[in-house]
């Protein structure tokens, strides 16, 4: 539904991805080889962000991967990290969704939508939980 | 579409589900899943129109299935038969990041968005630095908000006069907007600066706010009248060490012939032609694990050419060890990056930047001419815990020469006529983006966005975050029978805005009592396919000097290009 997504494969040759959502669920895709999960994600109008538009430059698309496929995939650039580093929900699988690219090998991968918000009051009141 | 067909969708849609932007839809009539509506329905809020009356207690414990209040479920089911109406106050992150939210969760809603400037944007025009391009695209997402046929960018047009004395007065109040619009977003930001309080800050030529000297570098119109010069000192210092410190101190150390192909105005590129500051010092009152600039900005000090880094490598030692293995990895990062940064730096460079921990100003000085020549600091030492270490003067005092001073200690709210404002905090109070006044009572149909709500800090994404929370707290009321404003009008006071159809490509054709009224006075107002126009003529100006835009530097040169 957003501008320039790739057209989608042929259900049953795509990369498989679940993404577990915020409010449980898990939507399950296919990915074209090459593919981000950012633009996965968009493609499949799930509320993953970009705001930056995958340019490094911010830590929305921040998705939180299961170890085995975190384990597979390369460490992240120090620009990547940078970026994490101001992620809220911030884990040790973290990753920016714009960077990690899917291949076959990687099929299979569960992504968790993290928290949504990071409320900042200046009273340093603890957020309502609804 | 025949308008009767559209009514009956939407009253059946809204009296069976609820779409919750977050969550999965919701049956309405049985609310199964309270979770959505039981924030607005049962909040220990003062207005007695929520339902407390009817199954919860003062806690705000919601019992199983709460009875709805027959008041409530009226009002729900008149509001499932008409367009959500909303007035956004600033145009910048949080009042886009809103209307972004409200337009793609709420259906039929309308938001008229309304900028003092021609220009729209806020801060990602006039704060984010020239050599930070990709932080801007941001601005793609606000074009497709724009791009929506249910949203109206009115610019050109101030809403609120400031309470500061001798404000000038802007061309509409808020209560002006009152009878149009069943809520307004509050999302103006912060326009001055904090002061350190100290002699001759105001007075004396070379002290500025950080602030200003962005908005002179950024075009921000208000700020051109600087009289700016760089050319009479060596050494600049920077009071505050956040990123807005480190973009101060980057703009002066960077090559100008790497600024000369941003965004910088041609006024600041002239200005750095002549300027001869070579060193410049962060100054902060703590230490290094206090430090709120983060390693994206570090990192480009530390690539700057033929400029040594200085920084007190003990102190940082002894820091680290205090805190040992309680350091998150962002702050190990960081911390890692200085200790790297400093320990690689070659020394006695050209230029050079220092980060000078554990110094307070006590006050500036001036020569016969009233310009800055030195800064009197106190040096403080640490106490208290790591994570939350206090700055405490241990009565020893250093001076240091400079010819330029930049106050980067934070940007300040202002009230407005009409609205609560917290002047200690300097925000207008709220419970997660919904007004409340001094008494802590619910102001029904205001609510905020951006750094007027949760303070002058944070990245884009972290305004982001905040405003999409106002958002849903927006339509939870809304969709919840919470009171906004125009609820107990029998008719409408105004003409309800046509939804826009698919036919329809010119929105100014819509009927729009507020701007009728502001074209009667002779007021110019500005639309977003204007403000293309005015954007098109600063990309075609880039162009001629390899720049992605020369920026136009006044009102009345943005007005002229619609002429």
């Amino acid at each position: 539904s957003r501008h320039g997504s790739q057209p989608r494969p042929e259900p049953g040759t795509g990369c498989k991805v679940n993404f577990i959502l915020r409010n449980g669920e898990t939507a399950t895709v296919e990915a074209n080889v090459g593919e981000s999960l950012l633009d996965l994600a968009r493609a499949h109008d799930l509320d993953v962000e970009g705001a930056c538009e995958a340019s490094l430059a911010c830590s929305t698309c921040h998705l939180v991967l299961d170890d085995e496929s975190y384990n597979k995939l390369e460490e992240p650039s120090d620009e990547e990290y940078d970026m994490l580093d101001l992620a809220f929900g911030l884990t040790d699988t973290s990753r920016l969704g714009c960077q990690v690219l899917m291949t076959k090998e990687l099929s299979g991968l569960t992504a968790k939508l993290p928290s949504a918000t990071r409320n900042m009051y200046v009273d340093g009141a603890k957020p309502k939980h609804h | 579409m025949n308008r009767l067909i559209l009514l009956r969708q939407l009253h059946r849609q809204t009296q069976r589900h609820f779409i919750c932007p977050n969550g999965p839809v919701v049956a309405l009539h049985r609310f199964k899943s309270v979770r959505a509506f039981s924030t607005s329905l049962v909040r220990p809020a003062a207005a007695p129109q929520t339902a407390t009356s009817s199954g919860v207690d003062t806690e705000g414990t919601t019992l199983k299935e709460p009875p709805v209040d027959p008041a409530v479920a009226a009002v729900i089911r008149e509001r499932a038969e008409k367009p959500f109406r909303m007035a956004v106050v600033g145009s910048g992150p949080g009042g886009f990041y809103t209307a972004h939210r409200i337009l793609k969760h709420l259906p039929h809603s309308t938001v008229d968005m309304f900028e003092a400037l021609p220009v729209p944007h806020g801060l990602v025009r006039f704060g984010v630095a020239p050599d930070h391009p990709e932080v801007k695209n941001v601005m793609t997402t606000f074009d497709e908000v724009a791009a929506s046929p249910n949203f109206t960018f009115i610019g050109n047009t101030r809403v609120g006069t400031y309470t500061t004395p001798d404000s000038p007065k802007a061309d509409l109040e808020i209560s002006d907007l009152y009878p149009h619009y069943d809520a307004i977003l509050l999302a103006y930001g912060a326009h001055e600066d904090r002061l350190l309080g100290v002699s001759r800050e105001q007075d004396l030529k070379g002290v500025m706010a950080a602030r200003t000297f962005v908005g002179f570098y950024n075009g921000l119109p208000s700020e051109q009248d600087l009289d700016l010069a760089l050319s009479q000192t060596e050494t600049a210092i920077v009071i505050g060490q956040g990123n807005v410190a480190l973009d101060v101190a980057r703009i002066l150390l960077t090559p100008l012939e790497e600024l000369k192909k941003t965004d910088l105005t041609d006024k600041m590129v002239k200005v750095l032609e002549k300027s001869r500051v070579k060193h410049v010092h962060v100054i902060g009152r703590r230490g290094p694990l206090e430090v709120a600039f983060t390693s994206k900005e570090l990192r480009e000090m530390l690539q700057l050419p033929d400029t040594s880094f200085y920084m007190d490598k003990s102190l940082l030692d002894s820091e680290m060890e205090l805190a040992g293995k309680s350091l998150e990895r962002p702050r190990k990062r960081l911390m890692g990056l200085l200790e790297k940064g400093a320990k690689e730096s070659k020394p006695d460079q050209p230029k050079s930047w220092t980060l000078k921990f554990l110094r307070s100003p006590l006050g500036f000085h001036g020569d016969d001419q009233g310009t800055l020549k030195s800064i009197d600091l106190g040096i403080n030492r640490l106490e208290g815990e790591a994570g939350s270490r206090r700055a405490v003067a241990t009565g020893d005092k250093e001076s240091l020469d400079c010819g330029l001073a930049f106050r980067s200690i934070g940007y300040k709210s202002v009230g407005i006529h009409g609205i609560p404002f917290d002047n200690r905090k300097g925000v207008v109070s709220n419970e997660e983006g919904k007004v409340i006044d001094a008494d802590k009572n619910i102001v029904p149909g205001m609510y905020v966005s951006g750094w007027l709500k949760h303070g002058p800090i944070g990245v884009i994404a972290s305004t982001m975050a905040g405003a999409y929370e106002t958002a849903h707290t927006i339509m939870n009321d809304w969709n919840g029978g919470a009171p906004m404003l125009n609820d107990q009008a029998k008719e409408i006071a105004s003409v309800t805005p046509t939804l826009a159809t698919p036919e329809e490509k010119d929105i100014s054709q819509r009927s729009n009592p507020l701007l009728d009224l502001l074209r009667a006075r002779g007021h110019k107002t500005v639309s977003y396919q204007d403000w293309k126009k005015i954007e098109q003529k600063e990309f075609d100006l880039g162009a001629t000097v390899g720049k992605p835009r020369e920026k136009l530097l006044t009102v009345e040169e943005m007005l002229k290009v619609l002429d």
